[in-house]
């Protein structure tokens, strides 16, 4: 395994700025997720790394040496793709052994034999390794689309968004596997996805892009407590962080400049009225199982928070609004600080 | 605004019976989901109470009149499909006012209703737009307004929101609501989606193999599971299940899980030894030093608010959700504690629930 560096990577197809200014450091032994809308230079960013496209200004690095005008076959990269395409005319260890088969490489059968049936059982597809491809669910041929990937051992994994045509438990199943055979074997990993709870349940960072832009980079935790911007903050969490304009908090002390303030779902209490000068009005109660979602309306304005499914609210019913750790945006929606307390 | 009955309906195409035998009655007004995996047999009853499909045996009653036989036009129902498609030639007020249009309504009349449904959707500013230049979500509420302008006495929707990324979804389902709460009609809403129908329902029937396995509201489906199916359908991640082995008495309060004592709601029916499963949602189980549940922390997931640990115990793999803050060290060996009160048992065999004091008002469909 090896790290990988890209140093002020920029690429424009025709009018569209795809990838601006990127630069982006993969550690060795690093699960890193880059997490965006679709458009956002996700896929580009990998395939400038495979080489599949050339930049045009900046550099890529791979276990410290420069990539950038190398072709694709002498990179030593894995790339798992998000529709699984494989060999429906050969079985499961066919497809698995058919990268280590390559002319280029040369690998003796009985080391081929060994590394496809080590694949095989990390990925729980060991009984299946005589079927034909096509004789699989949709969560098998996935995993043999990976396995494929991991009989190499190469610099580096690049993946995009390859669960995101699995329906959504066999998703959470291969989201622990994929952590786990990534922790096992120490690879590196470059996984591109829109979806947030893969970004926040598999990566060790994430980073967060846009419009070819990387925003922001840091673990999920970091990211999630404490976003740069507003968009950031809006990227992650369920349900999405409250935003408020400032003019209607003008009972709480607020950092000078700030225009929005952010209020995550946990973050926003509610109390039966006593006294205090946020009042808000219960609009809709949606009983989702184990937690209650709220909404409410304060000054014309929707926010979400969350309640214990036995709490008795109802609809028109007014409650006090308690905010414990408010962000604070200003006109731009870049991040202010807290004031010291 | 209408009531509306299914009585004994069944459906079979060949050999193949798509639904089977179903009874339900929605109460004027009430939102409705019909929730379960494809090829259940939700859309063949959305169908057949629609009028695109006849029944192979059954009634269809809607507010007390035997509509089974007559045609799709002339059961006065709105049909709801993927919400995009929209004239693409015709702007906003001619796409809502269409259906009126077909029905031989005066113009002045035409405009008036188009008037009031769009002022009910909030898209009067948009009346005179080309449907090309919406956004997603104003597109959908021109197709809800098609559908509404002729005032019927009922919606079938027929997932409607299946081809929207997952966060403008909960948006919608959030104004779908808003929407029904004001101006109450009957609603059904098929979905496979069990978020939509929670946040969205008033009363859910979860469906599987063309049968109805349970209807009630969201609350009591959750909590009161009918059969494993719908407890391991509602819910994410879903209700854990533990096998064991065992005899269970009326009146008893606790089960043996291979040997260790569970205290459990108290069990209302007796059953011979047989093969059991404890029902655990993942938000009813702590970390406990001292418990007998024990296992090795398989993976966790960070979720923001709460994490998810996943537990390799030896009944099995359990997740557990608990607050972010607890520390978690993949490989340590832990010890699981249940919430007692909220714990579900079934019979393995058959996958219905067993009677118990947090059970008794459960409903088999």
């Amino acid at each position: 395994m090896a790290d990988v560096i890209l140093r002020n990577v920029s690429k424009r197809f025709g009018a569209v700025e795809a990838v601006r200014e990127l630069s982006l450091t993969v550690d060795d032994g690093e699960f890193l997720v880059l997490l965006g809308p679709s458009g956002a230079g996700k896929t580009t960013t990998l395939r400038l790394i495979t080489g599949l496209e050339r930049p045009d200004t900046g550099s890529v690095m791979i276990d410290g040496r420069d990539v950038t005008q190398d072709p694709p076959g002498s990179r030593d990269i894995a790339f798992v793709f998000q529709q699984y395409s494989l060999y429906p005319h050969l079985t499961v260890y066919d497809n698995l052994a058919f990268p280590l088969r390559s002319p280029a490489r040369r690998v003796p059968e009985p080391t081929i034999r060994k590394r496809v049936e080590q694949t095989a059982e990390l990925l729980h597809i060991a009984s299946k390794l005589n079927n034909r491809a096509t004789r699989l669910s949709g969560g098998e041929m996935q995993r043999v689309a990976i396995g494929r990937a991991l009989v190499r051992d190469p610099a580096i994994y690049l993946m995009d968004e390859p669960l995101s045509s699995l329906d959504a438990k066999l998703r959470a199943e291969l989201r622990l596997e994929l952590k786990r055979i990534q922790l096992e074997l120490g690879a590196t990993i470059l996984y591109v996805t829109h979806d947030q709870v893969e970004a926040m349940t598999m990566a060790s960072r994430i980073g967060v892009i846009k419009d070819g832009q990387l925003l922001q980079l840091g673990t999920p935790r970091e990211i999630y407590e404490s976003p740069s911007s507003r968009y950031v903050a809006s990227r992650l969490g369920t349900p999405q962080i409250n935003f408020l304009p400032a003019r209607l908090l003008s009972e709480v002390p607020l950092p000078p400049g700030t225009e929005t303030i952010g209020i995550r779902t946990e973050h926003l209490q509610i109390a039966s009225r006593n006294g205090g000068r946020l009042i808000g009005r219960v609009h809709r109660v949606e009983h989702l199982g184990e937690q209650n979602h709220v909404h409410l309306d304060y000054e014309g304005q929707t926010l979400v928070t969350l309640a214990d499914p036995d709490r008795p609210l109802r609809a028109g019913q007014e409650v006090e609004l308690r905010l414990t750790h408010p962000l604070y945006f200003d006109g731009e929606g870049q991040r202010i600080p807290a004031m010291p307390h | 605004m209408a009531q509306i009955r299914v009585e004994n309906l069944r459906k079979s195409f060949d050999q193949f019976t798509a639904v089977h035998g179903s009874n339900f009655t929605i109460d004027d007004g009430i939102f409705f989901a019909m929730l379960g995996p494809s090829g259940c047999g939700k859309t063949t009853t959305l169908r057949m109470i629609a009028g695109l499909e006849l029944p192979t045996e059954g009634k269809i009653l809607l507010d007390g009149e035997d509509v089974t036989f007559r045609r799709a036009a002339a059961r006065d129902i709105a049909f709801v499909f993927q919400l995009f498609a929209l004239y693409p030639h015709m702007n906003v007020a001619g796409n809502i006012g269409f259906p009126l249009k077909c029905q031989g309504m005066t113009r002045r009349e035409t405009r008036e209703r188009v008037l009031e449904t769009a002022r009910l959707l909030q898209i009067e500013h948009l009346l005179q737009s080309k449907t090309s230049r919406l956004s997603g979500g104003d597109r959908q509420r021109v197709a809800l307004g098609r559908a509404m302008v002729r005032r019927p006495k009922a919606f079938l929707m027929d997932e409607p929101l299946g081809a929207l990324d997952a966060e403008f979804r909960h948006l919608m389902c959030g104004e779908l609501r808003d929407l029904h709460d004001r101006i109450g009609a009957t609603t059904i809403y098929v979905t496979h989606d069990q978020l939509e129908a929670m946040a969205m329902a008033d009363q859910i029937a979860v469906m599987n193999k063309g049968r109805v396995e349970q209807i009630g509201s969201p609350q009591e489906i959750y909590d009161r599971p009918a059969s494993m199916f719908v407890a391991d359908f509602i819910g994410s991640p879903s209700m854990n299940f533990l096998r064991f082995e065992g005899g269970l008495r009326s009146g008893d309060t606790a089960i043996s899980l291979a040997g260790v004592r569970i205290d459990v709601p108290e069990i209302n029916e007796d059953r011979a030894s047989a093969s059991l499963v404890l029902g655990v949602r993942p938000e009813h189980i702590r970390f406990a030093d001292a418990a007998r549940v024990r296992g090795e922390v398989f993976g966790a997931e960070y979720l923001g608010t709460t994490q998810i640990v996943t537990v390799d115990t030896a009944h099995g793999r359990v997740a557990a959700r608990m607050p972010s803050a607890t520390q978690v060290r993949i490989g340590e060996t832990v010890g699981l504690e249940f919430h007692s009160e909220r714990l579900a048992l079934f019979d393995g065999g058959s996958g219905l629930a067993i009677r118990t004091a947090n059970k008794e008002s459960a409903r088999h469909g």
